[in-house]
């Protein structure tokens, strides 16, 4: 076993996942393929979508992958950081909204 | 500008060596295994020996002198670069040319080759002869002095089809690659260039863009960069261009030397083995170009000439010998650097290979 648990190694492997359970494997490299190409979205909007959501859910393959991808697609650096921003404001405003349940939680316990 | 950068070889540094580069090139990844060899990968697709399907273009590098020194140059051109090709050799280039009807096109490179003092005068022989002239014009060329200001009307005057290099549509990225000031400059030149009708529909004045990533990774989807360098030159500088192409950066000289010296050329050189594309191998420029050097030897590319990779048969290896006929038989010369023509949608002077 690796001694940490990410290695940059293993985002080359990803494509390994398919070993243990082909056909599925198979649909989802084939559905994430599809999601990919350009439609409504470009596929730099795509890729900056993708790199938000990477920051969101905190996956530093994701977040190597498309650092790298925005860039190939000709994304600048103020745009993927925009994209970030969302990212942020997105799981800090989903922090803060909950602060209305909080506030009925109060209303309802308190005289 | 960059122009107080010194070229690898003005630093005596061992990359300006093209044998050591060869060298790096054979090395080992640093895990200790080998990147499987380009030749074999060709083999393996029925592409070996590769051979050309035809010469239909002539490469000139007219010299390594130029006014820029962009960190990712493969000529490891610069201001002190005094290397550049005669008018001796240049008439050596015509009296081919005359001997090689097929040869339609005549693409000038560098360095800036506005800079050899024989620049005009070859433009306009070539031009007689009816081919079709290529210049890679870096823009800031003409800029750079008051006696390349007219270089607009006299590629005008000749009908030259314009390709020059701008990586990207901000100055960031482009002074990060080729110096300090150099986006401002070009796009003033672009202006200056669209005024005389580069550029411009129905002018039939030729201005093409080549994009280059700045820095270790690789050139993404030819049409949608091209449609987003169109809008952001468009609306941010009222510039207009005919297409755009995407040039993988090939592991040699400078180029070569950044990936050393950042710590990406394994990852950078695994990119490109990954991205091996059968496709883009079948379709690679040394195909149907012939590539000459400031000193009239013969080479299968621009790339292959600054490792000192002349073409394979010793007997037609310079201008003096030159026989289109016989240089279509020959094996094109291969290396670990070709990957970078190979990867993705193919890669070459005229951008992706693969349609």
């Amino acid at each position: 076993m690796e001694n940490t648990y990410y290695n940059p190694a293993d985002l080359a492997k990803f494509g390994n996942i398919s070993e243990l359970q082909p056909e599925m494997g198979r649909k989802f490299f084939d559905y994430y393929g599809e999601v990919f190409k350009e439609g409504a979205l470009t596929e730099r909007e795509k890729s900056l979508i993708a790199l938000a959501v990477a920051h969101a859910v905190q996956c530093p393959y994701c977040i190597d992958a498309y650092s790298t991808d925005c860039l190939q697609k000709g994304a600048d650096e103020n745009q993927m950081m925009e994209a970030v921003h969302v990212a942020a404001a997105i799981k800090g405003g989903s922090a803060l909204v909950h602060g209305v349940q909080m506030m009925n939680k109060i209303k309802e316990l308190t005289m | 500008m960059g122009s107080t950068v010194k070229s690898l070889k003005g630093q005596h540094h061992q990359l300006a060596d093209s044998a050591f580069q060869l060298n790096v090139l054979q090395q080992s990844r640093r895990q200790g295994d080998e990147f499987p060899a380009f030749a074999e990968r060709l083999r393996e697709h029925g592409l070996y020996p590769l051979t050309p399907t035809g010469t239909t273009i002539l490469q000139v590098n007219v010299g390594k002198m130029c006014n820029q020194t962009c960190r990712h140059c493969h000529v490891d051109a610069g201001p002190d670069r005094k290397e550049i090709m005669t008018r001796e050799t240049m008439a050596l280039c015509l009296q081919a040319l005359q001997r090689a009807p097929q040869i339609t096109t005549v693409d000038l490179t560098g360095g800036a080759p506005e800079m050899n003092p024989d620049f005009r005068w070859f433009v306009e022989e070539i031009s007689a002869m009816g081919r079709h002239v290529i210049v890679r014009c870096n823009l800031t060329i003409i800029l750079a002095n008051k006696k390349y200001h007219d270089l607009p009307a006299f590629f005008k005057q000749h009908g030259v089809h314009v390709i020059s290099s701008l990586p990207y549509f901000q100055a960031s990225r482009t002074d990060a690659q080729r110096g300090e000031g150099v986006f401002e400059k070009s796009i003033k030149a672009l202006q200056l260039l669209n005024e005389v009708g580069y550029g411009q529909e129905e002018t039939g004045l030729l201005l093409d863009l080549v994009y280059n990533p700045s820095g270790a990774f690789l050139p993404g989807s030819q049409a949608s960069l091209k449609a987003e360098f169109k809008r952001r030159l468009s609306s941010g500088y009222g510039i207009v261009f005919n297409d755009l192409f995407c040039i993988t950066n090939l592991p040699i000289s400078r180029y070569l030397d950044y990936l050393v010296q950042s710590g990406n050329y394994d990852s950078y050189m695994q990119k490109l083995v990954d991205a091996f594309n059968p496709a883009a191998a079948a379709g690679v420029m040394c195909r149907n170009t012939i590539s000459v050097g400031w000193n009239g030897y013969l080479y299968d590319c621009d790339f292959n000439q600054m490792l000192d990779l002349k073409v394979a048969p010793k007997a037609m290896q310079h201008l003096r010998d030159f026989d289109v006929a016989a240089l279509d038989a020959r094996h094109i010369v291969l290396n670990q650097h070709c990957y970078g023509c190979t990867a993705g949608a193919g890669s070459s002077c005229g951008g992706e290979t693969v349609k």
